[in-house]
């Protein structure tokens, strides 16, 4: 497996888009900070920003990767290794590539601002740490997608529709669910419902570190609660990692019984 | 050397291989051929494990290869399509797959051979399509192994290439290896082949030799012979 990651890393970060990538951070990270001038506000900002880019991007680049080196895959497939090691290596690399380009893309420019010296450090931490949860958990999805869809198309589509479903759909459900059972106790309904979302898991555990909670009234307050507390913390980063887990455990099942 | 017994596989509804019995011994140059979609394609898959039969059994070197990964490292295999991670260069690529496969290698002399020594460093994105091929084929021919897999082996090769291949062919024959080739092309059968493994609805129709197939079809050149194996079944 490690001899494949190797490789599909040396390939990836040479690859043009990891460097737009890159830069486009580095870029966003200098510009917040300088107009901001106060790196909590521009934690803010990048999280929006964050938390709706990461997953599209790893999932586009996910599938886009895996549709792409498919003739090669099948060059690997034919050598003495077994099947998952090599797709877990192309997951992990694309993972790991896409994760670097983030977490140095905003780290130089929060460094060059004096991060450490600041109160916000612990923030903009936990802004890199579901980011790259982000990556890992939309890349593994998208393997998923591509390993069941052997048309491209169809492929791309399917993974387009699941980011926009968890990232904008979902939460006009979630409103909508909250409008309508208006009447009803909703604070334990929400919890769940947001666990079941990476995206907004990430987004509320970003919201009530950052303190801004009294904004949100009263269920802000029962999250407070929840997600406050270290208990919160914890378990929300163990919910990230089941979203991890649980696509990463699929993709293997699926490669058993995959012809290709 | 190779022992395959009752091989059935379905995509969806779409039968491919129905029951395929072929029993290979070792040495010599094996044409593999048949009609589009005659399953070809899927019954070296098998052999690779790429695709996993619906039933049936594959025996190489007395030992049942189904679901198992280290008898690869007996297989040289050379794809239909090249098509290499982009940013690499053709250098990383072959430390790469010599990294994947525990036993020597030798690429030096191929690389000479097929003229490709200043390519060594390029990125294999920027190559045409040819020197891809070519490369495709180093990397199947530089291990020592005792069965070769070659799936339409001379897509996108010029004439010089094309006679270097057919050498490193005749030269692995001569070394006593088992080669199994797929193609279209007749005159590289006629010039090469010593068996000919006809396939046709997912069953062996023919096995023998050039000269025994024109006999048995009562033609003299062998083009006309597979066409007429084709059109029988078909009447």
């Amino acid at each position: 497996m490690y001899k494949i990651l190797k490789y599909s890393i040396y390939d990836l970060l040479r690859s043009r888009w990891s460097y737009v990538y890159f830069f486009f951070y580095l870029a966003l990270g200098f510009v917040l900070l300088f107009l901001n001038n106060d790196v909590s506000k521009a934690v803010i900002t990048l999280m929006n920003i964050i938390i709706v880019l990461t997953p599209l991007i790893g999932t586009i680049f996910g599938v886009m990767y895996y549709y792409n080196s498919k003739e090669f895959t099948e060059l690997l497939l034919a050598q003495p290794i077994k099947r998952n090691k090599i797709f877990m290596g192309q997951y992990l690399g694309i993972a790991l590539s896409l994760t670097l380009s983030l977490v140095l893309g905003l780290g130089i420019p929060f460094l060059a601002y004096g991060i450490f010296k600041s109160s916000a450090i612990f923030d903009f931490g936990l802004l890199l740490v579901t980011g790259s949860f982000l990556n890992f958990i939309f890349v593994a999805l998208a393997f998923n997608i591509a390993l069941s869809n052997e048309n491209k198309i169809k492929g791309f589509g399917y993974a387009i529709l699941l980011w926009l479903f968890l990232a904008v759909i979902y939460d006009g459900l979630f409103i909508i669910s909250l409008l309508v059972f208006n009447d009803y106790p909703l604070d334990k309904f929400s919890l769940i419902a947001t666990m079941f979302n990476p995206i907004d898991l990430s987004r509320i555990l970003i919201l009530l570190k950052l303190d801004i909670s009294a904004l949100l009234g009263y269920t802000g307050a029962i999250f407070k609660q929840f997600f406050g507390t270290n208990l919160g913390l914890f378990s929300s980063i163990f919910a990230l990692s089941l979203w991890v887990i649980f696509p990463v455990f699929r993709i293997n099942r699926k490669l058993k019984k995959k012809d290709f | 050397m190779i022992k395959i017994e009752n091989l059935h596989k379905k995509f969806g509804k779409l039968t491919v291989l129905d029951g395929l019995d072929l029993d290979i011994k070792s040495g010599g140059i094996f044409a593999i051929l048949g009609p589009n979609g005659s399953g070809k394609t899927t019954l070296i898959k098998c052999l690779l494990g790429m695709v996993i039969p619906n039933s049936g059994e594959i025996i190489y070197d007395d030992e049942n290869i189904l679901h198992k990964w280290q008898y690869r490292n007996k297989i040289n295999y050379l794809p239909q399509i090249a098509n290499f991670p982009a940013n690499l260069t053709v250098n990383e690529l072959l430390k790469m797959v010599k990294n994947l496969r525990p036993k020597a290698s030798n690429a030096k002399e191929l690389i000479s051979m097929f003229g490709v020594e200043s390519f060594l460093s390029k990125k294999l994105g920027n190559l045409s399509g040819g020197t891809k091929q070519k490369i495709n084929i180093i990397l199947t021919f530089m291990f020592d192994s005792d069965l070769i897999i070659l799936d339409e082996p001379t897509t996108g090769l010029d004439p010089i290439s094309l006679i270097q291949l057919k050498k490193i062919i005749q030269q692995e024959k001569a070394k006593g290896k088992t080669i199994l080739i797929t193609t279209h092309i007749m005159s590289l059968v006629n010039e090469i082949a010593d068996e000919i493994v006809f396939l046709l609805d997912g069953k062996i129709y023919f096995k023998g030799s050039v000269d025994m197939l024109k006999k048995q079809t009562k033609q003299t050149d062998l083009e006309h012979a597979i066409a007429n194996l084709m059109v029988k079944e078909n009447v």
